[in-house]
């Protein structure tokens, strides 16, 4: 019983992970993303790689992404992100916020 | 340096309250201002280690090293927590009694502290190095550094100061109120501190990830003040998905059955 209930999870959680993530690049120079205005898919989860070229360090912050993530200096940066409804959801580089800030579309 | 002084401020109140709350929890323990000075002292360093280090934790298990330190890092802090509250239902009545009797020891059973030094350590450490890193950040920009730096400092003791007010109302509670009302804070902040670990994990791709099962963002924002007291007191998360509340109830559920089995053998003890 014990490990029908064990291949029944995992057979319904493989998916998740087998599924190809489609992946986008934001990149961060002198506190400000760019692209700032990024279109993704909806209902879809999606991996962003962020590029942080400014020596200092950033965090990678948006509430509505439910994300927050250190990047330090002149490095790269991978999360997993959504799966979104379709709308906008805002992201900040929190220790920069006033200029470093954008939007993910999902659409 | 306002804006420097808010970010630093969000990151010292959450560690700040926590040690509060343990503190007000272990009051009339001998010996606790020992482990939790312990604790925060090893945090603070243990904070300036991860930052230094942030490059390769974040390169570590395939570039999700840093949501698997964060997440081992506050189920860790419930599983602290789960024990100190299922050990504090045993013992209530007794250190209920040393407090309304000054001068008297308890005598029967101590409380390993050394888990509450580990519990205040780990709130510092997570949050620490992330003000480690806004602050070096801060100084490697240069120009206006001493004003931001200034905001850094103003953060930090207001992040303390909430927390000192906290605990001088948490001590306006009766005695005989007070560890009752400061297991209920510890049982709600481990059940948050669950649904969070559950976060990171999704967020590092080891926990599915799933669309969230509501968006109350519009009524209570996490970033506002009120949301984000509410997000380490309770565990308030605005787009919380099935997952997370699953985290969230099981730690609560499992905790508060644990208090209830330790109740009831203090008071066979005591009968």
């Amino acid at each position: 019983m014990k490990q029908m209930l064990f291949a029944v999870l995992v057979s319904a959680a493989l998916p998740v992970f087998a599924a190809e993530v489609p992946e986008f690049t934001i990149t961060l120079e002198n506190h400000s993303f760019s692209p700032a205005e990024l279109h993704i898919p909806a209902n879809q989860q999606v991996k962003l790689l962020i590029q942080n070229r400014d020596i200092t360090p950033e965090e990678f912050e948006g509430d509505e992404l439910g994300v927050e993530k250190i990047i330090p200096g002149n490095s790269d940066a991978t999360v997993l992100v959504g799966p979104f409804a379709p709308g906008e959801y805002g992201f900040i580089g929190e220790f920069h916020a006033e200029s470093a800030n954008g939007r993910l579309i999902a659409e | 340096m306002l804006s420097s002084a808010i970010i630093v401020f969000r990151e010292v109140l959450e560690a700040a309250l926590i040690v509060t709350i343990l503190m007000a929890a272990t009051r009339g323990l001998p010996g606790r201002g020992f482990w939790i000075g312990g604790g925060l002292a090893a945090g603070l360093a243990g904070a300036v280690l991860v930052a230094l280090f942030a490059g390769a934790i974040n390169g570590a298990f395939e570039g999700v090293g840093q949501e698997v330190l964060n997440a081992a890092v506050l189920l860790t802090a419930v599983g602290m927590l789960a024990w100190h509250n299922i050990w504090m239902s045993r013992h209530a009545r007794e250190l209920v009694g040393h407090l309304k009797s000054i001068g008297t020891r308890i005598t029967e059973g101590s409380l390993p502290l050394y888990f509450i030094a580990v519990t205040s350590g780990l709130a510092v450490l997570r949050e620490g190095s992330e003000v480690v890193l806004f602050m070096y950040g801060v100084a490697a920009s240069g120009s206006s550094g001493s004003a931001m730096l200034a905001g850094c400092v103003l953060g930090v003791v207001s992040g303390v100061v909430v927390g000192a007010l906290l605990y001088r109302g948490l001590l306006r509670i009766p005695t005989r109120w007070l560890f009752r009302v400061t297991g209920w804070l510890i049982l709600l902040l481990a059940a948050g501190l669950a649904a969070s670990a559950a976060g990171y994990l999704s967020q590092a791709g080891l926990l599915p990830s799933q669309a969230p099962l509501w968006n109350s963002s519009s009524l209570l924002s996490e970033s506002s003040l009120v949301g984000q007291l509410l997000h380490i007191l309770v565990g308030y998360q605005a787009r919380p998905t099935a997952i997370q509340l699953g985290f969230y109830l099981v730690t609560l559920l499992c905790i508060a059955a644990g208090m209830k089995v330790g109740a009831r053998q203090e008071t066979v003890r005591a009968s």
